[in-house]
């Protein structure tokens, strides 16, 4: 168990290491230089020079790259070009909003899809295991920005029942409340579909399985057998995956913040795009690598703690 | 009975399948034909008529500039197949060749690969997509890179997955025993063998694919104007949606049917040749 989980904080160091890398060569190395690249074509060769002193762009890449670096470990990112506001600070400003969104959307996405995914598996191939695959594929075959938008026109303008844009009045949870609704229903519901069919699948593998066999011939009620039993380990690939599919979320709560106009990660990158602040890009880009590293570490750790089978063989 | 023809009347069975590729079908010949079936010209404008809803005319109505939505979704279809067509195929040769490298060569290598496979599988495609864009400017060309570079790790790990399984079997034993070299192994008697399940995966890796492209293009960072792409229609679309909410719908329906499309067709395939595949997904 020690051995796997140093493996795994290690290969969670490689990949940050290795999204740091990325960013900062592509920071770097593109063709054009990084100093008109940030200011324009208008600045003045003293705010040029200035601006190349600061950022150390004259040291070699190498030296560059090992400040950047080191200061990206003492969780120093930088500083935004225009107001010189720490990096760190406006990332972490914004997580928060990122987060909730992220988990809520999960949230309900495994709520209706886990027992969706039951309702299939048990009698398969019946008129509702039908009806329930279909709907399934439906909501998968949405792309999330898609959701986004039709629900902003559906229930936000036409019908007037949620607030468009914002996350609401700081300190008045109802008011964010309501406006957390369409940006996690958007971001949560092409994960129902993925969700049911995982379960579905997993929970087919497992009825078949000797000790959920055993289970029916102790004669046990069938909803022990299939909730206490066989659920229980059918679930345990739908933890995985979304500890994969982190990213995946993530692009989700992009589309939906931008469309949304809700504060959050995404929209911070999206914005500093905009306006070419590459600092606080790249600031923002390490953050959510770190935290796709820990989420799929937490996945995994819980799947072996679950897991009687996994965690033996750790 | 022949194999293939067991496998056609399979897939014919299949009603999912079917109505898949008729789907599939539909992308394509829209896309190719889209000159000869455009009503009218997707970049006329026609400013008094714009922002219409639905008429004899403009079947589902204008953009902002009175632009013929129902043309302009028609050459979208056309940015969208060229993404496709060309994202999917060199993402799948390049997928190929190092997943079977990773497969058959030595270990290190083989952990090496992986590591780059998960860690390009796992980051958010959006982020890395406008951290890039952000750099080099919006264009078709940049998409194309985005797209091939996510999609590679679906590819070199199934390739890789085959290649493990298959590279102590007797055949190949036999093969190495005659001296023949890595390559030879790979390219003559490997490569048969793994090629299939990877087609698979394209035809349902196709949608992924238009999707990316299409949400780049909304967000502004994809093809540029007066271009028509899903995306952009969709995003010129959210900006007047207040006014109509006719391009936003018109939009986004060809990404919904293109997407079913392709996962039906997909998914029937995979059932009719390699129903072991069903497990991963």
């Amino acid at each position: 168990m020690l051995a796997y989980l140093i493996k795994r904080l290690l290969l969670g160091v490689v990949i940050v290491f290795a999204a740091l890398l990325t960013v900062f060569c592509l920071l770097h190395l593109m063709p054009g230089d990084p100093v008109s690249i940030a200011l324009g074509t208008r600045a003045t060769p003293e705010i040029q020079a200035q601006y190349a002193e600061k950022m150390h762009l004259n040291d070699p890449l190498i030296i560059q790259f090992l400040i950047f670096a080191g200061q990206a470990l003492t969780g120093d990112l930088g500083r935004d070009v225009f107001s010189n506001r720490a990096v760190s600070v406006m990332v972490f400003e914004q997580l928060p909003y990122t987060a909730i969104l992220a988990l809520s959307s999960i949230t309900w996405a495994i709520l209706v899809g886990i027992p969706l995914g039951c309702l299939s598996a048990i009698r398969p191939n019946s008129l509702l295991d039908r009806i329930l695959g279909l709907i399934s594929v439906g909501t998968i075959a949405i792309p999330s920005f898609l959701v986004s938008i039709w629900a902003l026109l559906l229930f936000a303008i036409t019908l007037r029942w949620l607030p468009v844009i914002g996350a609401g009045e700081i300190g008045d949870p109802l008011d964010q409340a309501a406006h957390l609704i369409l940006p996690s229903f958007a971001v949560g519901l092409g994960w129902v579909g993925y969700i049911a069919r995982l379960v579905r699948a997993s929970m087919l593998e497992v009825m078949n399985e000797n000790y959920v066999r055993a289970a029916w011939a102790f004669g046990l009620k069938s909803n022990t057998v299939i909730y206490r039993y066989a659920l229980k380990v059918a679930v345990l690939p739908t933890i995985t995956m979304i500890g994969i599919g982190f990213g995946h979320l993530l692009s989700g709560t992009v589309f939906a913040e931008i469309i949304f106009a809700r504060p959050g990660i995404g929209k911070l990158i999206f914005d500093m795009v905009m306006s070419r602040n590459f600092p606080v890009v790249q600031g923002a880009v390490m953050v959510t690598a770190a935290m796709y590293v820990i989420t799929t570490l937490v996945a995994d750790l819980m799947v072996a703690w679950l897991d009687p089978r996994v965690r033996e063989s750790l | 009975m022949n194999p293939w023809r067991e496998k056609l009347q399979l897939f014919m069975r299949n009603g999912k399948g079917m109505f898949g590729l008729v789907l599939v079908l539909i992308f394509f010949a829209s896309a190719l034909f889209a000159p000869q079936l455009a009503p009218h010209d997707p970049f006329q404008l026609n400013i008094p008529a714009r922002n219409s809803g639905p008429t004899i005319d403009y079947f589902v109505g204008t953009d902002q500039l009175g632009r013929d939505t129902f043309s302009r979704v028609l050459y979208g279809g056309r940015v969208a197949l060229k993404i496709a067509a060309i994202g999917v195929s060199v993402s799948l040769l390049i997928g190929l060749v190092l997943g079977m490298i990773a497969g058959y060569g030595p270990r290190w290598l083989d952990n090496a690969l992986l590591l780059f496979f998960d860690t390009v599988r796992s980051f958010p495609t959006i982020v890395m997509a406008l951290a890039v864009v952000a750099l080099t400017g919006p264009s078709l060309g940049m998409v194309m890179v985005i797209v091939i570079i996510t999609s590679i790790p679906g590819y070199g790990r199934l390739a890789r997955t085959s290649t493990l399984a298959l590279r102590n079997a007797d055949f190949i034993t036999a093969e190495q025993s005659l001296g023949a070299g890595p390559v030879r192994v790979l390219a003559g008697h490997i490569l048969p063998n793994v090629i299939g399940p990877l087609l698979i995966l394209a035809a349902m890796d196709v949608p992924v694919v238009v999707t990316i492209e299409a949400g780049l293009s909304f967000l502004g960072l994809g093809v540029l104007p007066p271009t028509p792409s899903w995306g952009s229609i969709l995003n010129e679309g959210y900006m007047v949606i207040r006014d109509t909410p006719w391009p936003v719908v018109a939009g986004g329906i060809p990404l919904v049917l293109t997407t079913l499309g392709f996962t039906f067709l997909g998914e029937a395939l995979r059932d009719v040749f390699d129903p072991r595949l069903r497990k991963g997904y």
